[in-house]
């Protein structure tokens, strides 16, 4: 690339982050289950009235990212617009036999566990272009999972701002202190994305952390 | 079970890295890397182990790493690239290597000769 056409394209780049600001693309992550779905559903219903998708007590219900853009938070002091992109559950592993025990058929498991492996390959291929995550962790299992462990990772060495999501504390095995003190280096706020406890919390850190 | 040291992955590329893993795993080898890979590089691991899953054969890999620690140096907080320090890894096949525990400083895995299905 010439010297003419680098500087243009610096100029450009610059002249778009000035005055062409784009919102900020916020990506929900997590293992399977953890309540993404769920609490991107309340987000937008919250701000859009709205909803994401479809949620269920089956693993990998979600199994392709979905783009919700423009969702405007408004917290105290705060307002903030956001593309908010609702992944796949990552996963390490998957077993159509798992789908299996829950009662569907042969095919539509080997399907479903077909369309999940996409699932988390699109979820990765996400994490080179957002500009911040929301972690969710179910707060009644072990945080110390990989999948937990390698978003945590990409985002610290790209300096990437990361907001912990500690969720499901309206069960009463839950344990947000064993997540914070797990990731005692991040923020987290604990919620029930599903009742809808201590969301006004949560929407407060959005703002802060990725206004 | 093979022992992989920091010398003979750092020899490697990124992609280089992650197919040996994936050859070495898929042959039903369980490999202790040293020093670990790069959060990126546990991402393209993951993205290409999706990749090979097989409904009737490879069902994926067990892998834990304990969380990386960051080391910032004054070049490194200027220009906000932080360059992880990896860690010890476990990863096997799926069906071979469960974890059983895992903190901080420990990771307990079960390791088993059958298929756990």
């Amino acid at each position: 690339m010439s010297v003419f056409r680098k500087l243009k394209k610096n100029f450009s780049g610059m002249f778009k982050k000035l005055f062409n600001k784009k919102n900020a693309r916020i990506g929900i992550y997590g293992p399977p289950n953890a309540g993404k779905t769920t609490l991107a559903n309340r987000i937008l219903r919250d701000w859009t009235g709205d909803a994401m998708g479809s949620v269920s007590s089956m693993a990998h219900e979600t199994r392709s990212a979905r783009r919700r853009e423009g969702v405007t938070i408004k917290s105290n002091n705060h307002s903030i617009s956001l593309d908010i992109i609702d992944t796949p559950g990552l996963a390490t592993k998957i077993d159509f036999h798992e789908f299996m025990k829950e009662g569907l058929g042969e095919a539509e498991s080997k399907r479903r566990a077909k369309e999940a492996t996409e699932g988390v390959i699109e979820a990765v291929k996400w994490l080179d272009n957002l500009d911040g995550i929301i972690l969710v962790m179910d707060a009644c299992e072990d945080p110390f999972t990989q999948v937990n462990v390698t978003v945590i990772g990409n985002m610290e060495a790209r300096s990437l701002p990361l907001l912990i999501v500690a969720n499901k504390v309206d069960l009463p095995e839950a344990s947000p202190t064993t997540i914070r003190n797990a990731f005692p280096q991040h923020p987290m706020v604990s919620i029930s994305a599903l009742e809808g406890k201590n969301i006004d919390t949560l929407y407060e850190e959005i703002a802060k952390r990725f206004g | 079970m093979d022992l992989i040291s920091e010398h003979k992955l750092a020899e490697m590329a990124p992609i280089e890295k992650v197919k040996f893993i994936i050859g070495e795993v898929k042959k039903g080898k369980i490999l202790v890397l040293e020093k670990g890979l790069s959060p990126s590089e546990e991402a393209s691991l993951i993205e290409m182990t999706m990749t090979m899953i097989d409904p009737d054969g490879f069902s994926g890999i067990e892998m834990e790493s304990y969380p990386a620690e960051n080391s910032s140096s004054i070049f490194e907080k200027i220009f906000k690239k932080k360059r992880p320090r990896t860690r010890l890894t476990l990863i096997g096949p799926a069906n071979h290597l469960k974890t059983l525990r895992k903190d901080k400083n420990l990771i307990s895995a079960l390791v088993s000769s059958s298929n756990n299905q």
